[in-house]
């Protein structure tokens, strides 16, 4: 019993410490925003110092509960640093307009709890109450600026769709328990390993992934995610793109692979079919948008794709080629949105307009240079790092005998590239917009150099690291 | 030199001098570009003087894992490499001073970028990794995109998207065939994928892969509607690298990867490498000769001079193949010339046009003489290197096909009625414009770009040995490696029966 809660030692720290931090957040106020902030980060620091399965082998908690191997242990170390870069991002975003709340620290450490409970399930359940918990604080942040209707409606409409997601998905594990007699993962895989996928079991099956494809924002289950991102407060989003997208794809990969495994050749087709439908989507929709918000948004959409096409090979390369792929994603959309962060007119008013990035090369070069190199990485050109984890699930595609698979989708990451060069085009080629108002942010701009640093080819230096830890983890699923 | 790594040094030293050109003012950025380029060429010149003729196929080899087992930062060249280095290091300087008073605004970017343009060039072309070359091969449309967008002419935005998106598409499917290689050969290094036999049937779709790509980088008619644009937007030095060097890419790749790795595909697939390039010959001479563009004109040349290098590789001997690689430099050379010469005058008056100008030669004689230099290499004229080139691979397609020849041949006519129409119009008979009757002679600066390519221009001509005999063995090898597949060709060349030499006795 005592190892059990070893082995959940982190997420007892966020928890515990989130519960006293909403305390001082109640008696202090808003003054002490920035100070619970500085907290929060110094927790998820600290929880990130005990995560199991990083040094130690881990183990499986609360009998199969709840499991910390290495492959959690990976995707918590990932998501801790979203978390932390997005609430530096916050404090300033939202210090600047006076409008920074006590609880802004408070909902992300729950919703990063949440997180930690997702990629570590190895129930059913638990990777229920998980999901809920990371979603329910990530509506109440959608709607965070109250005042603002367009964030007030991002909150209700995440919550109404993300509600109705959290419906099927209940639905399809309760049709998976009805028709194996288990929630857990490793019994699901022997029911369905022992006689074959029956129909029911194949509508269970089906049911799941849809609910966890809302989750990432996969294509048919992606409608949300424009609006979202476009409403809610842009740190927010700049959350929202990192940290739950990684969590819910790798709580993907784990209820593919352990849970559903035996069932490879089943969910095989419907996960190609969305990676092919987000690349395909999120490159054609994004091209007529006018708001740098919305366009990432199917940037996301469209990346989520080619990590898909990872998960589609179903080996341990192709799992560790998705969260190579979350990695080097996470770096490329948080830089990005860190200049968007720093997108205000003369007013100070922030603006999101594409447009308003016109000639930011003239009056912002080293911001237009960042950014370039995001958006260069994005589109996945060579020599920048986002190349390489595109190559990498390509590369499991092809070793999975999915070369054509392969070959189609790297055919739609030219449709991508045509939005990504459209932005390079606007801060490079047109004339100048008025410029941008001063930022004076020496965190926020360190965060901006060093993740270009790291999707610079110098990144290309991490990769026999990252590689070894990415498959470690993936190893520990299989 | 043993034990140095050169070639790393090599690529350092431009890419240290792009970034010192990014933190430097304007005057600085033009200097430190220049020292830079002149500095690597002299390595460069270093490299080639210390290359052993005869000697290892691959020299100056250099192996580091410092991806770990992805892929590794292998580099070394054998002789086919070691030329086309060298030639790219030659035209930098030129692009360089080509821009020193055409480029007025942001000046430290500009030349930032060509630097780095230098890198992945020359990356591109010492890679020894099959994925390093890829990624120095795709890494070069980005400061592409940016020179032509930035510093180009009025349509320069539809330029810049169409070069980008075109050679994009046309490269990602060869990625995919990579992959497949690699994982069928369990090797990245690109000597092991060369002497690995890859079972014939999947060769052939490896081969389109590769032909896509390079079919567009060369480019090959069809895939060449790119290049006109990207020739007319670019600034003139950005049309010298791009006619110079990175159109070189594609048929280095054919000599590299598409024969050598897939014979059989190759020798199964000839009739569309030939189909495209007699095709090519003829019809973009023929859209060349109704050209009012001066620009336009010569990158429609270029599509017609690089059919030679297509046909000529692609025909399994010797002559052909050494035929295309001197039409390949000689190519980069006379046509980037003749993008300086256009540039020259389009600083002056900032017409493209060709009819604003005429009777250049009776106020700008040193520009008519250079001028007419770069158009005989272009024809084709014995002395200069575009003969060598062109004959050789004539030979080596006359023993292949003999339609092929024949179809080439009046490329070879049609290309004399283009270029010697395009040279009457502009600098004989009588100005057509009183701006075109004032121009002023070449500057120094001016002299100095031109005088060097002429000189190798006339080099290679008169003594071809010197870029032929390093190539030699490398086209032995690679004719060795594609000797099992050769089609036969329709000449039917046999050996005549010798017979003794009538003696002046026997007459008596």
């Amino acid at each position: 019993m005592m190892n059990d809660f070893l082995l959940v030692l982190p997420e007892l720290i966020l928890t515990v410490s989130g519960l006293i931090l909403m305390m001082i957040a109640a008696w202090a106020g808003d003054r002490a925003a920035p100070a619970l902030t500085w907290a929060a980060i110094l927790t998820l620091a600290t929880a990130a110092a005990f995560l199991p399965g990083l040094a130690s082998p881990g183990g499986s908690a609360f009998h199969n509960l709840f499991a910390a191997d290495p492959f959690a242990a990976y995707t918590k170390v990932i998501v801790y640093l979203a978390a932390i870069v997005s609430l530096f991002a916050a404090m300033s975003w939202f210090g600047r307009d006076r409008d920074y709340r006590a609880e802004y620290p408070v909902l992300v450490l729950f919703a990063v709890v949440g997180m930690g409970m997702m990629v570590s399930a190895s129930d059913l359940l638990t990777l229920y109450v998980g999901l809920e918990l990371q979603s329910l604080a990530a509506y109440v942040l959608a709607a965070f600026q109250r005042t603002d209707s367009r964030s007030s409606e991002a909150g209700l409409k995440y919550f109404v769709l993300g509600a109705l997601a959290s419906g099927i998905l209940l639905y399809g594990i309760s049709l998976l328990y009805g028709f194996t007699g288990t929630t857990g993962f490793d019994g699901i895989a022997a029911a369905l390993g022992n006689d074959g996928v029956s129909t029911a079991e194949l509508f269970g099956l089906v049911f799941v992934l849809a609910g966890l494809a809302f989750k990432i924002s996969a294509v048919p289950f992606h409608m949300w995610t424009p609006d979202v991102y476009e409403g809610a407060p842009t740190p927010v989003t700049a959350f929202f793109a990192s940290a739950p997208k990684v969590a819910a794809m790798a709580l993907l990969v784990r209820v593919a692979v352990e849970a559903m495994g035996p069932a490879a050749g089943e969910w095989r087709q419907i996960v190609i079919f969305t990676a092919l439908a987000s690349t395909i989507l999120g490159g054609v929709a994004a091209i007529g948008q006018k708001n740098i918000k919305r366009l990432l948004a199917y940037s996301s959409i469209n990346n989520i794709g080619f990590a898909l096409v990872g998960l589609a090979a179903a080996t341990p390369e192709g799992a560790a080629a998705v969260m190579f792929y979350m990695t080097v994603y996470v770096v490329m959309t948080l830089g990005a949105f860190l200049v968007v962060l720093r997108m205000r007119d003369a007013n100070d008013q922030p603006v999101e307009t594409i447009a308003s990035l016109s000639g930011l090369s003239r009056t912002r070069p080293m911001l237009a240079m960042a950014m370039a190199i995001f958006m260069f990485s994005l589109a996945g050109i060579p020599p920048l790092f986002g190349f390489w984890p595109k190559f990498l699930v390509f590369q499991a595609a092809v070793a999975a005998d999915l070369t054509w698979l392969a070959a189609v989708s790297i055919a739609t990451s030219v449709i991508s590239a045509f939005y990504y060069i459209m932005i390079v085009k606007m801060m490079y080629f047109d004339e100048p917009a008025p410029a941008f108002a001063e930022t004076r942010e020496p965190v926020g701009a360190g965060l901006i150099l060093a993740s270009a640093l790291f999707v610079s080819p110098l990144g290309y230096l991490a990769i026999p690291a990252l590689s070894a830890a990415t498959l470690a983890a993936a190893w520990s699923l299989f | 030199m043993d034990g140095f790594p050169i070639l790393s040094a090599i690529l350092a030293l431009p890419l240290l001098g792009a970034v010192a050109c990014l933190v430097s003012s304007a005057a600085a950025a033009r200097w430190i570009a220049l020292v830079t380029t002149l500095a690597t060429l002299a390595l460069c010149i270093g490299l080639w003087a210390t290359y052993q003729i005869g000697g290892p196929q691959w020299q100056f080899v250099e192996d580091a894992a410092l991806f770990g087992n992805a892929f590794r930062w292998a580099l070394g060249i054998d002789g086919i490499a070691l030329l086309l280095i060298v030639l790219t290091a030659f035209l930098m300087p030129i692009c360089i001073a080509a821009s020193w008073e055409a480029i007025d605004r942001r000046v430290p970017e500009y030349m930032a970028l060509f630097l780095f343009m230098e890198v992945l060039m020359l990356g591109t072309f010492m890679a020894q990794d099959i994925f390093l070359f890829y990624i120095f091969f795709e890494a070069g449309l980005i400061p592409m995109y940016l020179i032509i967008g930035i510093w180009g002419g009025a349509n320069r935005i539809y330029a810049a998207y169409k070069f980008f998106l075109y050679t994009l598409l046309g490269s990602v499917l060869m990625l995919i065939a990579m992959l497949w290689m690699v994982n069928y050969a369990e090797s990245t290094s690109i000597p092991v994928l060369l002497n690995t036999d890859f079972p014939p049937q999947a060769q052939t779709l490896l081969w389109l892969a590769f032909f896509a790509s390079f079919a567009v980088k060369m480019p090959m008619w069809p895939f060449h509607t790119w290049l006109p644009d990207a020739h007319v937007q670019a600034p003139t030095a950005g049309s010298v690298i791009l006619a110079g060097v990175l159109l070189k890419l594609g048929g280095y790749g054919f000599v590299r990867f598409s024969l050598p790795m897939f014979p059989e595909a190759s020798a199964q697939l000839v009739w569309v490498v030939f189909g495209l390039s007699m095709a090519a010959v003829v019809l973009t001479s023929l859209i060349a000769l109704v050209q009012q563009d001066m620009k336009k004109l010569i990158a429609y040349s270029s599509v017609a001079h690089m059919a030679f290098v297509t046909a000529g590789i692609f025909t399994f001997n010797r002559q052909g193949i050494e035929g295309g690689l001197v039409v390949m430099l000689s190519h980069g050379l006379v046509s980037g010339a003749l993008f300086l010469c256009v540039g020259v005058v389009y600083d002056r008056l900032h017409s493209r046009d060709i009819d604003k100008y005429g009777g250049l030669s009776n106020n700008m004689p040193a520009y008519a003489l250079f001028f007419m230099v770069f158009t005989m290499a272009a024809v084709a004229l014995p002395g200069t290197s575009g003969f060598v080139g062109e004959f050789l691979a004539l030979v080596g397609a006359y023993e292949a096909n003999s339609w092929l020849a024949a179809v080439l041949t009046t490329g070879i006519i049609l290309g004399a009625a283009y270029m010697l129409l395009l040279y009457w119009r502009i600098a004989f008979g009588t100005a057509r414009t009183e701006e075109a009757a004032k121009l002023p002679d070449l500057t120094r600066r001016e002299w100095a770009m031109m005088a060097p390519i002429a000189a190798v221009v006339l080099w290679m001509g008169v003594y071809p040995e010197s870029f032929l005999a390093p190539m030699r063995q490398d086209v032995a090898v690679l004719l060795e490696r594609v000797a099992r597949a050769a089609p036969e060709g329709d000449a039917h060349v046999t050996a005549g029966a010798p017979a003794p030499a009538a003696h002046e006795g026997e007459a008596h």
